[in-house]
């Protein structure tokens, strides 16, 4: 520990107003750098949630997305078949076809329109989703116009809510339930019979198949056995590494921008903190001559005045964090650029998040404390003695 | 006779002001006895803080040695400079230099935080310190919550805690009122009389210098009886 931290400290607390400001300039860019890392992270984890880790995807090869795969009906026989996947209690193969399609329909907020995923599964498709929960109304009931609504896009979509009507391949479709996944990206979609959505669409195929695996392991498996049978032309992908992927250019974006928009901020701030640093130095010119008079060594004038360039960042940092911490309350909708989907979400903190947060506080405190802290360790002592 | 404790031989000093060298001190040869108590005095602009610097370690002759309790001090890196004053010298200044953000105990108790002690045996020190220069009830005070005499006894309390031999005073009494001067200059012939330190003490006042042993008097950088 510094030799004169109560001094540093101190010094903080008696110069009020200049402190405060510092701590305020390091709090927004603080609060800046976590919101992006926060809305990152909410996007990421929102899509990798929505993947199980003994869930495999089959899609077809150099497909992105389910949005742009065929899987034909031959081919999901074939499929169904492997030895990987887990059997159900009544001797049925934990495997659903599904089809994703997006549609096009106004939004609650400003009756823009955007693209909602609309889903056909099948009863396996809860089986296997295990964190699937209707929290109002019904199932859809098999052979009808009936669909249930990802929470998310009950609350952002005209039509969407329960026991509204929506219209899409020219037919009206009741909402007769709304579900949750915990918080996954199937929130933002919506779920009907994959036998009446292939019709109303006129869609042959399936988008994706997606199985339980009998364990984990099994995954390499299925996948070198899949991915090699001439007869298929499909890729395999775990479903939480498929979702993850899913998030990529979209987080990659978000990450950037708010990455370089931080630099830029973190500009101002170090400015900042150095020039309350330098001014600090300037107006404890005497004391800084006194200490080393009285046997401080250089270093520990530098330290002393980097550690309360530090307690300023720190401070800065926590402000910054807390406050950036409320905006989990929020949520937030965008279309993901990899699915052109629209896809709802929440700012998620993280430890990782916070700890990087702190660190940048506290980078932004070094950097700008540095310089100040250099000049007063290289203060003569007789000269810092006799100034005004 | 005691022995000598600080000696300056052939001591001469001067400052560059860009290409224009300014002498401030010349030839100066001085022998100060363990437990003496010294006055320099002379007009402004005479060298007497120069040479208390030189003595203190804080600022290097140009020429000649410094010799303090045996050590040649001119000779020693700037680190071992700063230990060897936070062990051997006791420092009090014409106004004070308290840290203002710091109390009456924070202020005496930094010489000791150079030291290995624990904040018990710190505590214990400084206690004794005050309790000498006669401010134990004031330890919770701030600097601007003090008298001028007031904070210059908490400076000698300071520069007394490590109990170093060796303590110079730089105008010690020039900004305080008579009483606060009569009471600091009490203290310091009490510090060199009782507890038997060695006083160099730089001053204009001549009632102040009546209190040391001996007076010297510099002028124009050179050295008087």
């Amino acid at each position: 520990m510094p030799l004169l931290w109560n001094y540093s400290y101190k010094n903080i607390s008696t110069r009020k107003l200049t402190s405060s400001l510092t701590i305020f300039g390091i709090a927004l860019v603080v609060f800046v750098f976590t919101a992006v890392l926060m809305l990152s992270n909410g996007l990421n984890q929102t899509l990798v949630d929505t993947g199980a880790e003994d869930n495999a995807i089959v899609i077809r090869r150099a497909s992105q997305t389910e949005i742009q795969s065929i899987i034909y009906r031959s081919m999901a026989n074939i499929i169904k078949t492997d030895p990987a996947i887990k059997i159900d209690s009544n001797g049925t193969p934990m495997v659903t076809n599904e089809i994703l399609v997006l549609i096009n329909l106004p939004k609650r907020s400003n009756s823009k329109f955007s693209n909602v995923p609309v889903r056909g599964v099948t009863p396996m498709s809860l089986e296997i989703r295990p964190q699937f929960k209707i929290i109002k109304g019904r199932m859809w009931r098999p052979g009808t116009s009936e669909v249930i609504a990802g929470v998310k896009a009950a609350s952002t979509f005209k039509g969407c809510g329960m026991g509204e009507t929506v219209h899409f391949g020219m037919r009206d479709w009741k909402i007769v339930g709304i579900f949750e996944t915990g918080g996954s990206g199937f929130e933002s979609e919506l779920w009907g019979d994959v036998d009446q959505l292939m019709d109303a669409f006129g869609r042959p195929v399936f988008s994706s198949l997606t199985m339980k695996l009998k364990s984990s392991n099994q995954f390499d498996g299925l996948k070198a056995r899949l991915e090699n049978d001439p007869r298929l032309n499909v890729e395999v992908k775990r479903e939480k590494e498929y979702y993850r992927d899913q998030s990529s250019s979209t987080t990659l974006f978000i990450n950037i921008l708010g990455i370089i928009i931080s630099i830029i901020f973190s500009l101002g701030a170090i400015v900042g903190a150095m020039i309350t640093m330098y001014a600090a130095v300037a107006n404890r010119t005497v004391e800084i001559g006194t200490l080393r008079a009285l046997g401080f060594s250089r270093t520990t004038v530098l330290f002393a005045f980097l550690t309360e360039s530090l307690f300023i960042s720190l401070i800065g940092g926590l402000i910054g964090l807390i406050t950036a911490s409320f905006l989990r309350f929020i949520e937030v909708s965008t279309t993901n650029w990899d699915t052109f989907a629209e896809l709802a979400f929440s700012f998620r903190l993280s430890p990782r998040i916070a700890v990087q947060a702190i660190i940048f506080a506290l980078v932004m405190g070094i950097i700008g404390g540095f310089l100040p802290a250099v000049r007063a360790a290289r203060f003569r002592i007789i000269n810092a003695l006799r100034a005004k | 006779m005691s022995e000598v404790f600080v000696q300056l031989q052939s001591i001469y000093k001067s400052y560059w002001r860009d290409s224009l060298e300014i002498p401030v001190l010349y030839n100066i040869n001085l022998n100060i006895a363990e437990g003496e108590f010294l006055a320099l005095m002379g007009p402004s602009g005479s060298g007497k803080t120069t040479l208390l610097n030189l003595i203190a370690g804080i600022d290097k002759p140009s020429q000649g040695e410094v010799i303090v309790n045996g050590q040649h001090i001119d000779g020693l890196s700037e680190n071992a400079l700063a230990r060897w004053r936070s062990q051997n010298i006791g420092f009090i200044f014409q106004f004070y230099n308290l840290m203002p953000v710091l109390n009456a105990f924070e202020n005496v108790e930094l010489p000791l935080l150079l030291t290995k002690m624990n904040k018990k045996e710190r505590r214990q020190h400084v206690e004794t310190a005050l309790s000498i220069v006669g401010l134990s009830d004031r330890m919770k005070h701030y600097p601007n919550q003090l008298s001028g005499g007031q904070e210059q006894r908490v400076a000698i309390a300071r520069a007394i805690v490590t109990d170093p031999n060796l303590i110079l005073a730089d105008e010690p009494t020039g900004d305080l009122d008579k009483q606060s001067e009569e009471e600091i200059m009490n203290l310091l012939s009490r510090l060199n009389g009782e507890f038997n330190k060695t006083i160099i003490m730089v001053t204009h006042d001549p009632r102040a210098a009546e209190k040391a042993h001996i007076i010297r008097h510099l002028d124009k950088g050179e050295l008087y009886d």
